[in-house]
């Protein structure tokens, strides 16, 4: 038997929502995401809440591809969720992310 | 380096574990061993203070080097072992089990210990204080409803050891020699804004006042204050500050300085021998060479880097812009740079009662950013300000004022 678990693609915000080089929160059905776009106006989708404490990462600082943690300085590639070093050592969750009429889907499996 | 190299770290904490993982990343095939005297693998201590004391859940060290991790990187722990002398000429060092052990280089990580109180009518273990994991957890097993809680200090410590013990249900009751909160490290105002929320919450706050015996009858303490005021107690914790472990330095014979000495590479008067962290003092790059010693967790963390590549040859002055955050109830203060370097505030309000603070040197130079309010709200300002301060940037006083003004713009001039 096998299951599938096609993907479905949710309406985060409007591509207009998120500035260049930064970040949002989005929540939906009970988990929190952010959502990024980069310097080269590129959108990625990134699990909310960093892997070291509980904090949303939507309150942190956006520099090229790196999303930094709020509260202890983590810092992780938004594009890979690849987590940089001390103090955040387990990556970032990653989504896929659609632009479609101005408005950016993710991809939630 | 060469690979058969042997190097050292005495301390296994924050800078300890952080350099010997440097020392890989940075390619070292040498054998790296850390020794440290308590009984666990490095663990993060800023939890002690907070979530250590409040957590339903019964709270577990919070590792920063899993036995997965030093099998990646080939790093030895040896835990449960002291250090108990250094022989420069021979290059080895002495452990408390008897052994010996051979070094090319080595790194003192070897942190600060709770300052204790000498009161008179005190047995020295009447009074707890709060620097390792084993304490905290003994603290955690007094807090209850009710409990008579007396904090000796109102430094960060003992403010966040507060708010953690109101959220238990304690009675509590600081007390501290200087006129206010939080003089050592934060701005007056600041501070003011910290100390209204603890009496908010219900702490007694008495400021400006020692200690001046402690009367222990059946039923408890009384703690008679220099003004004459008598606090009874069920518990007496002491927050007073921390001294930097020296001794294996001094016994040594290497320069001290309010801690161990070492120059801008963190190397100390002997060139095989580096000190990182709590322990050790350094000349400031940022601020005119002006000789530091912190106490802070992102210090410990990037000087046990800069140590590593220090050991490994490596000739970059440090200068990392001093930064510490510090969580009591859900406000966090947050302060980058050096605040008594600024002769000028400037204020920004974030909204929901966050603040902002910037201090200008008289030429106009960003010396620190020091903010209190809810993390979200003051996190990214303070890192941008911080960003600024590395820079040495002047920037325009109306744009630092207005938090329309985004600060990432500044950062390109
Ligand atoms: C309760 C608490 C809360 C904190 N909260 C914050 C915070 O919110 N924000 C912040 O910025 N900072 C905070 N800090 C500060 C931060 O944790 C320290 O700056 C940091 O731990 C320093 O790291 P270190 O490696 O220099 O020293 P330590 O972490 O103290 O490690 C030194 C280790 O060396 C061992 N050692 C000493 N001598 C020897 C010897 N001869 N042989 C073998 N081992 C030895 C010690 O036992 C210790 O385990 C807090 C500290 C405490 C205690
Ligand atoms: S919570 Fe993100 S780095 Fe600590």
């Amino acid at each position: 038997m096998t299951t599938t678990t096609a993907t479905q693609w949710i309406e985060a915000c409007d591509a207009d929502d998120v500035d260049a080089e930064d970040v949002i929160r989005f929540d939906h059905g009970g988990q929190t995401y952010a959502i990024y776009r980069s310097p080269d106006d590129e959108y990625f989708a990134t699990d909310g809440l960093c892997t070291h404490e509980q904090i949303h990462l939507a309150d942190g600082l956006v520099m090229d591809h790196i999303i930094e943690c709020p509260k202890h300085n983590g810092r992780f590639d938004y594009r890979t969720g690849q987590a940089k070093g001390a103090p955040v050592c387990v990556n970032l969750k990653t989504y896929p992310v659609r632009i479609d009429g101005g408005k950016i889907l993710i991809g939630l499996a | 380096m060469a690979t058969r190299d042997s190097f050292i770290v005495i301390g296994a904490g924050e800078a300890g574990a952080r350099a010997a993982t440097a020392l890989r990343e940075e390619g070292f095939t040498g054998a790296v061993t850390i020794i440290g005297d308590e009984p666990h693998a490095p663990y993060e201590r800023p939890p002690l203070s907070k979530t250590a004391l409040t957590d339903d859940a019964e709270p577990q060290a919070a590792t920063i080097l899993s036995p997965e991790r030093r099998a990646e990187h080939g790093i030895t722990l040896r835990t449960d072992t002291r250090v108990l002398s250094i022989d420069r000429g021979a290059h080895r060092i002495a452990l408390s089990g008897g052994e010996e052990l051979a070094y090319d280089r080595l790194l003192l990580a070897t942190g600060a210990r709770a300052r204790q109180v000498s009161v008179d009518g005190l047995a020295r273990d009447a009074v707890l204080t709060l620097r390792t994991f084993d304490e905290a957890r003994a603290l955690r097993s007094r807090l209850r409803p009710g409990l008579r809680l007396a904090i000796l200090g109102g430094g960060f410590i003992g403010l966040e050891l507060a708010a953690a013990a109101r959220a238990r249900g304690a009675e509590v009751t600081v007390i501290e020699l200087a006129p206010r909160l939080l003089a050592r490290a934060v701005p007056a105002d600041l501070a003011a804004i910290v100390a209204a929320r603890h009496a908010a919450e219900g702490v007694t706050l008495r400021t400006g006042t020692g200690i001046d015996r402690i009367e222990t009858a059946e039923g408890g303490r009384t703690l008679v204050l220099s003004n004459g005021e008598r606090i009874a107690c069920d518990a007496i914790v002491a927050g007073i500050g921390a001294l930097p472990e020296t001794d294996l330095a001094a016994r040594a014979g290497l320069a001290l300085d309010n801690g161990v000495a070492v120059d801008a590479h963190l190397a100390t008067t002997d060139p095989d021998i580096f000190a990182a962290g709590d322990c050790c003092s350094f000349p400031h790059a940022l601020y005119d060479g002006r000789r530091l010693r912190l106490e802070a967790w992102r210090n410990a963390q990037d000087q046990g880097s800069a140590a590593a590549r220090g050991m490994l040859g490596a000739r970059e002055p440090y200068a990392a812009v001093p930064w510490f955050w510090s969580d009591q109830y859900d406000i966090t203060l947050q302060i980058a740079g050096l605040p008594d370097e600024g002769a000028e505030t400037i204020t920004r309000d974030l909204g929901d009662g966050a603040r902002l603070d910037f201090h200008l040197a008289e030429d106009g130079r960003l010396v620190a950013a020091s903010a209190v309010g809810p993390n979200g709200r003051i996190a990214r300002d303070v890192r941008l300000g911080e960003m600024l301060i590395a820079k040495r940037a002047h920037p325009d006083r109306a744009a630092l004022a207005d938090p329309a003004v985004k600060l990432k713009g500044l950062l390109a001039g």
